[in-house]
C-alpha cells in the first residue's frame, strides 16, 4: 500500500478508463496494423527490401513525389502567405466568403478534385486547349502531379499563417513606423521574422500531405512509368500485382518519412509557440 | 496531418481589416493592397474555384436527364449507400475516442502526454495508400490471419467490413483534435466544483462539460463526415472494386470516369461536392456561433 502515498490526487474521475481506451482504440486501430509494415518487411530479407526500393521505376516514383510536393508546398508558401495577408490585412468584396472557401481542398474529396483538375488541363480541357496550343502539355506529365499538389497543400499554409498574422502585435508596427523604418522594412524585418516559424510550419504539413497524396494526383498524373508514377501508386501497382514484399517495402519508406515529418513539425509547432509567446 | 490549426480553439475577438487600414504604421499603398489581393485572389480563383465549378459544369453538360439518370442508376445509389454507412460507422467510434483522448489528455497530468497527442495526429501523416495496405497485411489472404477469417466465412479485405476499417483509420484524429486543445483551454475547475458538490462522474460530463464542448464537437463531427465520405486513396486499396458491392461514391466516380463516362463521373462527383460546400457553410456557421457564445461569455464575466 505504500504506492498509494505516491499517486496524485486526483477530483475528476475517469483517468484510467479514458486514457485505457484511448491507448486501446489507438493500438488496435492505427499502431498495431502500421506495425505490420515494419515486421512485413523485415521477414522478407534486407536484400529484397533493397531491391524492390532501388528498382529505377521506384526511385522514378520516389523522386517525382518528393521533388513535386517540395516544388508545391514552396509555391503554397508564396501564394498562402499573399492569401493570409489579404485575409487578416485587407478591406475587399467577398472576403468573408473568400475565407470560407479556402478550406474546399479538405473538404471536396480528392477523386473529385482529381477528375475536375483533368477535365481542366487536358489536351481537350479550357486551360489544356490553351497550352496544348503552345505545345505544352500539363496533365498526364509531371506538371499536372503539381497542380493537384498545389490544390491540396494551399489552406496548410493559410490556415497556419493567417492566426499567427491575426496575432501580431500592431504596436511592434508602430514602434518601427514611428522609428521611420519604410513598410517594406518593417515587412522584411518585424513582421516576416515571426511568420516564419508558421510559414515554415505551413510548409511542412503541405509537403508531408503531399508526399502520401493519392487521389487528387492519379486521374491528373496519367501515370507513365518513370515518368508520372508517384511512390503511393507504386505501392497499389505492386499490391496489384501481388507483390505484397514490394508494396510494403515502399510503404516502409514512406511511413519513416512520416514519422520524421511528424518530428519535425512538432519541433517547428513548438518553436512557433515559443515565438509568438516571446513577442507577445 | 496537424491539421487546420483547430480553428474554433483560436477565435479570440479578431480585429477587422478596417482595424489595419485606418492606423498609418499598419497601412500598406494602394497599389500594394491591390496587388496582393489580384495575385492572391487569382491563385484562389485558378486553383481552387476553377475545379469547383467544373465539376458542376461537367455533371450539367448533357443536360438533366443524363444527370438524374446517372445518380439514380443502381450502382451509383449503391455506392452512396456504402458511403453512408462507413461514415455511419466511423463518426460514432471516433467521437466516443474523441471524447475519452480528451478527457484524459486535457483534464489530468501524465508523463508521456505529448507523445500520446502526436500518436492521435498519425493517421493524418500517414499516405492513405498506406492506411489501405495495413489491412489487406492483416486480414488479406496472405495477412496474418488470413486463411482464419477465409475458413471462418468472414470477409474483411475486398468486403465492406475493409472499407469501414479504412475509413475509421483515416478519420481517428479528427475529433480528438479539435477537443484536446479546447478542453486545455478550458481548464478543469467547472467539473471539480460540480464533483465536489456531489454530482457524479457522467453528470458532470453530460451537465458541465459537454455544454461547454458542444460547438467543437460539432465541427470535429462534420469535418469527421467530409473525410468519410470523401476518402479515396485507403478505401481504394481495400475495396476491390466490386460493382454494387464494395464501391463508395469516390470509388464509382474513378470507376465511371475510366470507362468514360465522364458525365456520369462528374454526377456522382456534384453530389460529393454538394457535400463539401454544404461541410464548409456548417463549418463558417460552427465558428460564428462559437465566437459568439464566446462574446458572451466575456461579457458575463465582465459584469
Amino acid at each position: 500500500m505504500a504506492t498509494l502515498a505516491h499517486k496524485p490526487f486526483r477530483v475528476l474521475p475517469g483517468f484510467r478508463l479514458t486514457l485505457g481506451y484511448t491507448l486501446l482504440y489507438l493500438s488496435l486501430l492505427v499502431l498495431i496494423p502500421l506495425s505490420a509494415v515494419f515486421i512485413k518487411t523485415a521477414s522478407g530479407g534486407w536484400e529484397h527490401f533493397w531491391n524492390s526500393i532501388s528498382s529505377p521505376r521506384v526511385l522514378a516514383s520516389f523522386g517525382l513525389s518528393f521533388g513535386a510536393s517540395l516544388a508545391a508546398a514552396a509555391i503554397n508558401s508564396v501564394f498562402g502567405l499573399l492569401l493570409a495577408w489579404s485575409l487578416v490585412r485587407y478591406r475587399f468584396p467577398g472576403r468573408k466568403l473568400v475565407d470560407s472557401l479556402v478550406d474546399l481542398p479538405f473538404a471536396l474529396p480528392t477523386a473529385v478534385a482529381g477528375i475536375a483538375l483533368t477535365a481542366i488541363y487536358a489536351p481537350k480541357g479550357w486551360i489544356g486547349s490553351l497550352a496544348a496550343s503552345h505545345d505544352i502539355r500539363i496533365a498526364f506529365t509531371p506538371w499536372g502531379v503539381l497542380i493537384a499538389l498545389i490544390f491540396i497543400g494551399l489552406p496548410f499554409v493559410v490556415r497556419t499563417v493567417q492566426p499567427v498574422l491575426e496575432d501580431l502585435e500592431v504596436e511592434l508596427e508602430e514602434a518601427a513606423a514611428s522609428l521611420g523604418a519604410a513598410r517594406w522594412q518593417i515587412f522584411r524585418h518585424v513582421i516576416f521574422p515571426t511568420l516564419l516559424p508558421a510559414l515554415l510550419t505551413g510548409f511542412a504539413l503541405a509537403f508531408a500531405r503531399a508526399v502520401g497524396e493519392y487521389g487528387s494526383v492519379i486521374f491528373i498524373a496519367g501515370n507513365i512509368p518513370l515518368v508520372s508514377e508517384i511512390a503511393p501508386l507504386m505501392i497499389v501497382t505492386k499490391l496489384e500485382q501481388f507483390d505484397y514484399a514490394g508494396a510494403t517495402s515502399i510503404a516502409a519508406v514512406m511511413l519513416v518519412v512520416s514519422f520524421v515529418l511528424l518530428l519535425i513539425i512538432n519541433s517547428l509547432q513548438a518553436w512557433s509557440a515559443r515565438r509568438i509567446g516571446r513577442s507577445a | 496531418m496537424a491539421a487546420t490549426a483547430s480553428a474554433l480553439g483560436q477565435l479570440a475577438a479578431l480585429p477587422a481589416p478596417r482595424h489595419y487600414e485606418d492606423n498609418p504604421a499598419t497601412r500598406d499603398r494602394a497599389w500594394v493592397k491591390w496587388g496582393v489581393i489580384g495575385v492572391s485572389l487569382a491563385f484562389f480563383a485558378g486553383f481552387l474555384l476553377l475545379p469547383l465549378a467544373t465539376v458542376f459544369i461537367e455533371a450539367l453538360r448533357r443536360g438533366w436527364s443524363v444527370y438524374l439518370a446517372a445518380i439514380v442508376e443502381p450502382d451509383a445509389l449503391a455506392a452512396v449507400r456504402l458511403t453512408v454507412l462507413a461514415a455511419a460507422v466511423a463518426l460514432p467510434l471516433n467521437l466516443v475516442f474523441g471524447v475519452a483522448a480528451a478527457w484524459a489528455v486535457a483534464k489530468f497530468e501524465f508523463r508521456g502526454k505529448q507523445f500520446l497527442i502526436s500518436l492521435i495526429d498519425l493517421p493524418f501523416s500517414v499516405s492513405p495508400v498506406v492506411a489501405g495496405l495495413v489491412y489487406v497485411l492483416i486480414f488479406g489472404a496472405q495477412g496474418w490471419f488470413g486463411t482464419w477469417f477465409i475458413d471462418n466465412d468472414l470477409k474483411v479485405v475486398f468486403a465492406v467490413p475493409g472499407i469501414v476499417l479504412a475509413t475509421v483509420f483515416v478519420t481517428v484524429p479528427f475529433i480528438a483534435r479539435e477537443l484536446i486543445p479546447l478542453m486545455q483551454a478550458q481548464g478543469k475547475e467547472e467539473e471539480e466544483a460540480a464533483i465536489v458538490l456531489g454530482a457524479s462522474g457522467w453528470q458532470t460530463f453530460r451537465h458541465v462539460t459537454l455544454p461547454n464542448i458542444r460547438w467543437g464537437l460539432l465541427y470535429g463531427v462534420v469535418l469527421c463526415n467530409a473525410r468519410a465520405m470523401g476518402e479515396f486513396g485507403a478505401v481504394s486499396v481495400v475495396s476491390g472494386h466490386i460493382r454494387g458491392l464494395t464501391n463508395t461514391m469516390p470509388l464509382q466516380i474513378e470507376i465511371l470516369y475510366n470507362e468514360y463516362q465522364f458525365a456520369a463521373a462528374f454526377a456522382v462527383a456534384s453530389l460529393l461536392a454538394l457535400l463539401a460546400l454544404l461541410t464548409l457553410v456548417l463549418k463558417t456557421f460552427i465558428e460564428w456561433r462559437a465566437a459568439l457564445a464566446a462574446r458572451e461569455q466575456r461579457e458575463e464575466e465582465a459584469q
